[in-house]
């Protein structure tokens, strides 16, 4: 039987809009076994986002709960949550979200300053993360100097040095062109395949989600979720 | 510490905006240095008086001369252990601009009760010998090139000669230095003997009385002693502490004090509002990624910390550049005007201050942004960036 790393149970998350109460997830159950690959897929507005930040301690549901391992997220307290992302979440944004005043290196060590690692321990788990996006030889480059697909290898970089149970993958191709886009998500696949890694990523792009073992679809007109592959 | 590299390479996210707030800084606290330093000049030194000496001076005013027959009175009360006396000369050399302070003294006396005047003993019996000699501080004898054997002219601008005139000529006999860095060596003291035997008036009287108390004994009730024991005379007295002295001395020129306080507060005040508004756009420009920190596990007051360490940063860097250059400034003046304006010093307590200030101009200036950025909530910030 398949280890269950994260599951919803129930989760409905409403957004209060002026006097309008806007429900964007309804009663949500969902289970994601360890060492999965799941694409989240549905038209604009239709909560995927939502459900990424539930599963990352960003957002509590109103009502329903989230666990992730044994962190019953929807009860734990912002410190709480803080704590609990920076040593088991790795987040990946669509534009890439670097530091511009921190090199490759340093922006990859970001979460090791929340750890007890010494500053040599910390430039080491770096240069080793930079070395499994395949970009050790950028290492002293700032954000700007790089390209868009660089960027993004430098943020899955920041997103496993702390090798966290889960990667949470927002569009993470979104502003790549095919080519690069492909790139990135060969490497994802190989972090899931080869690393281990949970892998839960929200796409617009039928092609990108064709490298997750499977893909979800959140309707947004009835909330409900399918299963689609 | 880690944090350091991070908060250092934040600050100078904008290197033309961060370098014209550090310059804003430093420029407040090189005023504050200067005029810190010029403030202690004023207070007439006031922080190095000496708690066991005592002045007398006559009730009315500093300028009332009193009799030299009270002398033996005070010596008399209980609690005082030596008395002497000295007088404003009120001199200039060479030109009505170049003034310092000059005191007709007993020599023996009056370096008796200041022992942080040192000097060569051969000087002070060659000092005391000579009915026309005198001695002067080394900052003086540097400002005038005045060397022992040169002979020094005087002009008086109260004090004329019996005979009318106005020219008063000692032979430099000793250069004195002071055990306290603090202390004045731009005055020039000479035999009151001469000076009493000389003048065309005011024989027999002095401007003002020193004395040491007895180990133990209470300088209050000393003073008040002295008080008693004159009042109701044609010069009562009034008996303070030497510091008291000094800053009743020092108020004439006006409250320096309030009018150094006024100025620097001005410029703190506006050095706020430059500041502030650096670190509020540095905030605003940086939502995004404020927020992609605590994504990250950096939790609210982390973030917190680290928008006010990066304000309390550029505040030290210019406030501690400010000050350094500064202190390099004051001691070049104490070399070059220490005859003009004796006792000008940065005083460790004006150190600490700007140091303090440093702190909290930081801690001011950077709060309001701190707390935004410390409520910042990470899905709005996210959408926002």
């Amino acid at each position: 039987m398949t280890e269950v790393l994260a599951r919803l149970e129930g989760v409905t998350r409403a957004y209060q809009r002026g006097k309008e109460r806007v429900e964007v997830l309804h009663n949500i159950d969902l289970e994601i076994p360890k060492g999965d690959f799941i694409a989240i897929m549905g038209p604009s507005g239709s909560g995927k986002t939502t459900l990424l930040n539930l599963l990352g301690g960003l957002d509590k549901p109103n009502a329903g709960k989230v666990t992730v391992g044994d962190a019953a997220l929807s009860s734990m307290s912002n410190n709480q949550l803080s704590h609990w992302r920076s040593t088991h979440v790795g987040f990946i944004f669509q534009f890439y979200n670097l530091l511009p005043v921190l090199t490759a290196q340093k922006n990859v060590e970001l979460p090791l300053l929340l750890t007890n690692f010494s500053a040599k321990e910390r430039a080491k788990r770096a240069a080793i993360a930079l070395d499994i996006v395949g970009l050790a030889d950028r290492a002293k480059h700032y954000p700007r100097e790089l390209s868009g697909g660089q960027e993004q290898r430098v943020a899955i970089a920041r997103a496993i040095v702390s090798d966290p149970t889960i990667l949470l993958c927002d569009e993470p191709t979104g502003d790549l062109d095919r080519e690069t886009a492909d790139e990135i998500l060969k490497l994802l696949q190989a972090l899931n395949r080869e690393h281990g890694k949970t892998i839960v990523m929200v796409t617009h792009d039928a092609q990108a989600a064709g490298f997750a073992n499977r893909t979800l679809l959140v309707d947004k007109g009835t909330l409900d979720f399918k299963e689609a592959a | 510490m880690k944090y350091f590299g991070f908060i250092w390479r934040s600050a100078w996210r904008k290197k033309i905006r961060t370098s014209l707030t550090i310059l804003s800084v430093f420029v407040a606290f090189l005023l504050f240095a200067l005029l810190s330093a010029i403030g202690y000049a004023f207070k007439g030194g006031a922080d190095v008086t000496d708690a066991e000496r005592l002045i007398v001076i006559d009730k009315v005013s500093l300028i009332n001369p009193l009799p030299m027959a009270y002398k033996n009175r005070i010596a008399a009360i209980d609690g005082v252990e030596s008395v002497t006396h000295s007088t404003w000369f009120g001199g200039y050399y060479q030109d009505p601009r170049i003034q310092f302070a000059q005191f007709p003294v007993d020599p023996y006396e009056y370096l008796a009760l200041y022992p942080e005047f040192t000097m060569p003993p051969e000087q002070i019996e060659a000092f005391a010998a000579n009915r026309t000699g005198a001695i002067v501080g080394e900052d003086l004898a540097k400002q005038f090139d005045w060397k022992v054997g040169d002979r020094i002219p005087i002009n008086a601008t109260i004090w004329t000669k019996s005979d009318g005139g106005l020219s008063w000529e000692f032979d430099l006999e000793g250069i004195y230095t002071t055990s306290d860095p603090r202390g004045n060596t731009s005055t020039m003291l000479f035999h009151y003997e001469y000076f009493d035997e000389s003048r065309a008036f005011g024989q027999g009287t002095v401007g003002w009385y020193i004395l040491r108390v007895d180990d133990g004994a209470d300088p209050v009730a000393v003073a008040n002693a002295i008080d008693a024991q004159f009042a109701n005379s044609p010069n009562e007295t009034e008996t303070s502490t030497e510091q008291a002295f000094a800053q009743s001395f020092a108020d004439q020129f006006g409250n320096i004090a309030l009018i150094v306080t006024l100025i620097l507060g001005a410029v703190f005040f506006t050095l706020l509002l430059v500041s502030g508004n650096t670190m509020s756009q540095s905030v605003r420009e940086r939502i995004s990624e404020l927020a992609v920190l605590k994504t990250l596990g950096f939790t609210d007051l982390s973030v917190l910390g680290i928008v006010l360490s990066e304000s309390i940063l550029i505040m030290a860097i210019g406030g501690l550049l400010g000050m350094g250059i500064g202190w390099l400034l004051v001691q070049g003046m104490m070399e070059e005007m220490g005859a003009f304006l004796p006792g000008i010093f940065l005083s460790p307590a004006a150190i600490a201050t700007g140091f303090a200030i440093m702190i909290g101009a930081g801690i001011v200036s950077g709060i309001f942004p701190a707390l935004n950025a410390m409520r910042l909530t990470i899905i709005d910030a996210l959408a926002r960036g």
